[in-house]
């Protein structure tokens, strides 16, 4: 095998026409080549509903990454794959919901730890929170961990967004 | 327009049809598609073919369309109908083909309840096809098909698929025709003109080059095989192909090294391995071509031109990768090594070395005794056809392999072949939708006697429009190719490779109306040719030959260009476990 480099991770913005079908085609080009997903988000993003952008983040080495850009790009529903990661400096975030329960010091404790990471409080009762926070990946990643701690019984995360930084479009 | 003047959704299919020029349709009607049939049947510019299996109406789409130049169009019903397309429609996949298929589907309100012959089709074929389509809106029915057409044929060409309920093809609707409905869709058919003019300096250095063309050449039509030779010939590099591109180049010429690869020629795998500069013209680094990666052509720039931009860097690194159309890009070459007055590098050392190479007789083999050699068949085949240019298909397998190493073409669109996908039972619904496209040419079946049970229904087709296609199998009673390996990988244990229960084919091809003959050794060999050749219809030749011959050169899977076996001695008889997983 060739050595083919150091594996990264590498975030993808890839704008397609928003029509049935046109997700599926793009994680089975995934699947079916062998290539990683380890998020996926997906929203239309235009007035007129017609385009949709989907956050990919995968790692792979730069040939690998190269291919997968290819392969996404001549797919006939592809508008622009770009790949942010190597694009140079972007934001990236993620939104994540937790529910935790659980009464007395623990309850306190959550509270506590959700101030320091600025999780907002959307939904309380007297044995439980729904706590959503927002950050990077390993931020989230972070706060999850905390919670598992202190009651943690579900969470939902939301997946990586994310938009290059300054003034051009990616 | 009042709506009672509109045109049902069938009508307007016919019509866009029409207007796209589709002369033919190869199909097989069914439930979902009722309607569509009704319209062909009240029109007449469109001729219909009616063959005897699905698969085998998208492998007579892929050999109009090969021998054309012209997009194939495919009509089945839903259900069965499309998932028996699915292997024709993989295949032009793999080879790029330009084919429309036209599937039935059950009614919009049922899609989704498993209603009867109903299936997914676009999800099945979404993976399978360039692109597809489900129709939902009447409206949109006639951009879906000029749409479709278009990227059908542009670009890498390649199979779409357009699902139709039922009450799509009875709705009334407007015609319209826009031909963008996906504006995302690119097509980038001139190269960048800094890279085209870095790959002239390279080739204008170039001590040993070698031009390795394959499909692409083909499919950029024949301004682009023109264009071939003339850079060969102001160059004066050597040339190679994929198994895809035979024919690009003429056989005849002395720059030619013949086929590369898995069973490619010495010379021509020799010469990818010592070249300086590989310009590699629409081909795609395919498996069977490099051998084993690491040791591919070890001390060369590599200089790719592909239209498909993830082709590029796939399998090999190119030193430079110019993206765009084989034809552009090669024409914006020659003017600028024309413009700079480039001549051709003295290139004597390397042909000394080319023709060094080419004394092994790589392909040479020795017809003795009465048992006939099928390499010595498809010799004497060659010799009797080649003053009538003929089409030739083939199945998949040993024959094929042989009769890409002895048959010679000097032009494209002749050699139609199931390249990437491999698919057995290719080559007869090829050669009816060759002869459907050519009526005049001799259009020749070159098969396998496992092959061709595997789409041998098609004969009926066949004698239905009166399509004087001929069958030449080369019979040696196994699935040759697989003995092969067996034989050369697991110690001659050739299980389920003998076809058993073989039917008699003289007597076979005489209940579907053809006419057969058996050759049986080789005082019968060029009779039975000429006898074939002169009877004006379809024939069925079944030559027996040699069972037990194996197809060489050949390079074992996971092997080096260098490691060839040129014959038998030099098998051993085992592979050790790493090849063995290689296929």
């Amino acid at each position: 095998m060739r050595d083919l480099g150091p594996i990264r991770r590498h975030t993808l913005a890839i704008t397609v026409d928003n029509e049935s079908g046109v997700l599926a085609k793009i994680v089975g080009l995934f699947s079916a080549r062998g290539y990683n997903i380890e998020s996926l988000t997906v929203a239309d993003i235009t007035e007129t509903h017609d385009v949709s952008r989907i956050t990919i983040v995968t790692s792979g080495s730069q040939e690998v990454i190269d291919q997968i850009e290819a392969q996404l790009d001549r797919l006939v529903t592809v508008h622009k794959v770009s790949d942010l990661t190597e694009l140079g400096p972007h934001v990236e975030r993620e939104m994540a919901l937790l529910k935790v329960t659980g009464g007395g010091d623990k309850r306190l404790e959550a509270m506590r730890l959700a101030d320091i990471y600025r999780a907002r409080v959307v939904d309380s009762t007297i044995e439980s929170f729904i706590f959503e926070i927002t950050g990077s990946t390993e931020k989230v990643n972070t706060f999850i961990a905390l919670m598992r701690e202190v009651g943690l019984v579900e969470v939902a995360r939301g997946g990586v967004v994310a938009i290059s930084r300054g003034k051009d479009p990616s | 327009m009042a709506v009672n003047e509109q045109k049902t959704g069938a009508e307007n299919l016919i019509q866009a049809l029409t207007e796209l020029g589709v002369d033919t349709v190869f199909g097989y009607p069914g439930g979902a598609v009722l309607p569509i049939y009704d319209a062909l049947f009240q029109q007449s510019v469109i001729k219909h073919v009616l063959v005897r299996h699905e698969q085998a109406a998208v492998h007579a789409a892929e050999g109009y369309a090969r021998s054309t130049g012209k997009p194939g169009v495919v009509l089945v019903t839903s259900g069965p109908g499309a998932t028996n397309a699915v292997t024709g429609i993989t295949d032009a996949l793999l080879d790029s083909i330009p084919v429309v298929v036209l599937t039935g589907q059950v009614a919009t309100h049922l899609i989704g309840s498993d209603a009867f012959q109903e299936c997914d089709t676009v999800g099945i074929t979404r993976h399978c096809s360039k692109h597809n389509y489900l129709v939902k809106d009447p409206e949109r029915l006639a951009d879906i098909v000029h749409e479709a057409f278009h990227i059908a044929t542009s670009g890498r060409p390649g199979p779409v698929v357009i699902d139709i309920p039922k009450d799509v093809q009875v709705a009334r609707a407007g015609y319209r025709k826009r031909s963008a409905l996906h504006n995302g869709y690119k097509l980038q058919l001139k190269g960048e003109l800094k890279d085209i003019e870095a790959a002239v300096e390279m080739l204008a250095k170039a001590e040993r080059p070698i031009l390795y063309t394959g499909g692409g050449v083909i499919n950029s039509g024949n301004g682009a095989a023109q264009l071939l030779r003339e850079l060969a010939r102001v160059t004066g590099a050597p040339v190679t192909s994929t198994l895809m591109g035979l024919g690009a180049f003429p056989a005849a010429s002395p720059q030619w090294l013949g086929m590369l690869g898995m069973h490619g020629t010495y010379e021509a795998n020799m010469a990818m391995n010592e070249c300086d500069l590989m310009l590699c013209i629409g081909a795609r680094f395919d498996d069977r071509v490099t051998g084993r990666l690491d040791a591919f052509s070890p001390n060369s720039k590599k200089i790719h031109i592909d239209i498909d931009r993830s082709s590029i860097n796939k399998n090999v690194k190119a030193d430079l990768g110019i993206v765009g159309d084989v034809g552009h890009v090669l024409e914006d070459m020659l003017k600028i090594w024309k413009a700079r007055a480039h001549k051709a590098v003295d290139q004597k050392a390397w042909f000394a070395k080319i023709d060094a190479w080419r004394t092994k007789d790589s392909l040479g083999f020795r017809q003795t005794g009465k048992e006939i050699l099928p390499q010595y068949a498809i010799q004497r085949l060659y010799e009797a056809t080649k003053a009538k240019a003929p089409i030739i298909t083939t199945e998949v397998g040993q024959h094929q392999m042989w009769a890409a190493q002895h048959f010679h073409f000097e032009s494209p669109r002749k050699w139609l072949t199931s390249g990437g996908l491999g698919t057995m039972g290719y080559g007869l619904p090829a050669a009816i939708g060759a002869q459907m496209g050519n009526p005049r040419a001799l259009v020749i079946d070159i098969a396998g006697e496992a092959s061709i049970l595997m789409n041998i229904q098609e004969m009926s087709t066949a004698i239905q429009y009166r399509l004087p296609v001929k069958v030449f199998v080369l019979n040696n009673e196994y699935m040759g190719m697989v003995r092969q390996w067996q034989q050369l990988t697991y110690e001659s244990r050739y299980s389920e490779s003998y076809s058993e229960a073989l039917p008699d084919f003289v007597k076979l091809a005489e209940a579907y109306g053809w006419k057969g003959i058996r050759i049986e050794d080789v005082d019968g060999l060029d009779a039975g040719i000429a006898e074939m050749l002169a009877y004006d219809g379809p024939v069925f030749v079944d030559c027996r030959v040699a069972k037990l011959e194996n197809c060489f050169p050949m390079i074992p899977s996971g092997a080096a260009h260098t490691e060839m076996l040129l014959n038998s001695s030099d098998v051993k008889g085992e592979l050790d476990e790493d090849a063995q997983a290689l296929v």
